[in-house]
């Protein structure tokens, strides 16, 4: 007699398969969702009132304004831009550096324990690292560099580069790991120092895992909000160097949102800083998965 | 003719499982050693002792004597000049990830070399004797990881020449290449026997049969017989696991 199986197992299995696609299939629903949203709030102003010339040149962002109301943002992305790139510029030659030194140097018991302390930093709610801006690092700028205040774009830069240092590290270390040992063998039997080894054929075979790792940190960073509204001083302005208070992207949402009323002009624009964030985000994330299927920038890798 | 590397009691223990138990032989200034033997028998790490690559062994225990010129290799100060004079060809091929051209120049532009024009030389003498640069002269500067594997296998040739190596040692390099390459690979080796002295260590028997000067046959960890390979594959053979190993009957 040939084997059957019961109607019920039969069922369940119906019945999971179309859990899980449907589980699948959400989660680009919610992303469209998420983009419709935002995009619905701030339409209405986006199609007729908005000009985009004033808004991405102007630095004058008075949105509660009683006689002019202004809304550029220039200055807002000065402040993002400005954090970031503080922030990139600390975290990712660090991170590198750790990875390198977790992957090629470290003892296996090292190993394990360095790795559980990096992904225990970005378990650290974001609201901490603001309040470790605010308390730690804003008295000592202001003792080191005798500024007049230490919620700036350095203490911003600075935490924000703590907060994405685990994403860049984790991600580092998994490309030089996928590295394979063969390599590692070859270039030294040629006579070649580890650091030879390390720079000329390790980073290079490696390079769009490193690089993909560094466009993550970058987002990571560009879409932080707690933190950075703590640390940065909430000052719009464009800053002249790293001591000057700004306010970013994500903090002038944060903060102004509650405040305003609900359908102004002044809550759609803060959705349309919304829909610039989020495609600023979204091309990076996109740019760093091309980058990790391989398609290669290097000119003469035909 | 006069030895080019001697061992002497050189032992070799990972852990608890010992690789090699006492090997002593000398191995002549440009001839070909061949060395075979089955799977596990302590090849491929007698070539790493060679290089001192060994070392990178993690728990690795190493007793015994290995000298080249009369020189102890575990007494030379830079094992970087050391690799440099030992050129190593792995049994999988390797085309690291850099071009072509940045393959075969990668070991002397590391030990110092920047010079473009002596670069060129370089390359071009190096990829001629791998018999590979008739076939890829005119794409130098793409990636060596595209090439066909008996193409990477010649270029992973061109680059243990690369730095003009007094020995040059290849561990199984036929296994992943088909016939054809591996013949013209063959007929290379016998060109550079005149310049280097080599060591082939091959699990085709008729492999170092065909280009093998001497033959040593390893098991175990344990050298079995070493003799001129004319003897080792007749019936003078001296021991009986020999007469059996070359003859087919285990192994």
């Amino acid at each position: 007699m040939q084997y059957q199986r019961g109607r019920w197992s039969r069922v369940i299995e119906f019945l999971i398969e179309w859990l899980i696609r449907i589980s699948g299939i959400s989660a680009i629903l919610f992303v469209f969702g998420i983009f419709f949203f935002v995009f619905k709030e701030g339409a209405g102003f986006l199609v007729t009132k908005w000009k985009p010339i004033e808004f991405f040149t102007s630095v004058e962002w008075y949105p509660t304004s009683l006689s002019n109301k202004r809304y550029g943002i220039l200055a807002i992305i000065a402040g993002s831009a400005s954090v970031t790139l503080l922030a990139m510029m600390i975290a990712i030659p660090f991170s590198l550096g750790a990875a390198v030194f977790i992957s090629e140097f470290c003892a296996p018991k090292l190993k394990e324990v360095l790795k559980v302390l990096i992904e225990f930093l970005a378990a650290i709610p974001s609201v901490v690292w603001g309040f470790i801006g605010l308390m730690i690092m804003n008295p000592l700028i202001i003792k080191i560099f005798n500024a007049p205040i230490g919620l700036n774009v350095l203490n911003g830069g600075i935490i924000l580069a703590l907060m994405s240092i685990p994403i860049i590290v984790s991600i580092s270390e998994d490309a030089l790991k996928a590295v394979p040992d063969s390599y590692r063998e070859a270039a030294i039997a040629l006579g070649v120092t580890k650091w030879q080894m390390i720079y000329r054929v390790l980073i290079p075979a490696a390079k769009n895992g490193l690089l993909a790792g560094g466009l993550l940190g970058v987002g990571r960073s560009i879409g932080e909000t707690m933190a950075v509204l703590l640390a940065t001083g909430h000052a719009v302005q464009i800053p002249n160097g790293p001591l000057d208070s700004v306010r970013t992207l994500t903090a002038t949402i944060a903060a102004e949102l509650g405040e305003t009323e609900q359908g102004a002009d002044h809550w759609q624009v803060l959705f349309i800083i919304g829909i610039f964030l989020f495609s600023i985000t979204f091309v990076i994330n996109l740019i760093a998965y091309l980058v990790v299927k391989g398609i290669r920038i290097q000119a003469g890798d035909s | 003719m006069e030895p080019k590397i001697e061992i002497s009691s050189l032992r070799v223990k990972y852990g608890s499982k010992e690789a090699l138990k006492g090997l002593s032989f000398q191995i002549m200034k440009n001839e070909i050693l061949g060395i075979i033997g089955p799977a596990q028998s302590g090849k491929t790490t007698l070539l790493k002792v060679v290089n001192r690559t060994i070392e990178h062994v993690p728990g690795v225990e190493l007793n015994g004597m290995v000298s080249i010129d009369g020189v102890d290799i575990f007494k030379m100060r830079d094992v970087h000049a050391l690799r440099r004079r030992v050129g190593m060809v792995a049994p999988l091929p390797v085309g690291l990830p850099l071009s072509i051209y940045e393959n075969v120049a990668f070991a002397p532009r590391t030990g110092g070399m920047n010079n473009k024009a002596k670069l060129d030389v370089i390359v071009e003498r190096c990829l001629t004797q791998a018999a590979l640069w008739d076939e890829v002269k005119d794409r130098l500067h793409t990636l060596g990881t595209k090439l066909s594997g008996g193409q990477q296998q010649r270029l992973t040739i061109a680059r243990a020449l690369s730095h003009n190596p007094e020995i040059l040692c290849l561990d199984e390099f036929s296994i992943a290449i088909d016939p054809v390459t591996t013949m013209r690979i063959e007929e290379v080796l016998k060109e550079l026997r005149s310049s280097m002295t080599i060591i082939l260590v091959t699990n085709l028997v008729q492999q170092a049969r065909r280009l093998a000067d001497r033959t040593a046959f390893i098991l175990n960890g344990e050298l079995v017989e070493l003799a001129e390979t004319n003897l080792l594959f007749s019936d003078q053979a001296v021991d009986q696991r020999t007469k059996d190993y070359v003859g087919g009957i285990f192994g």
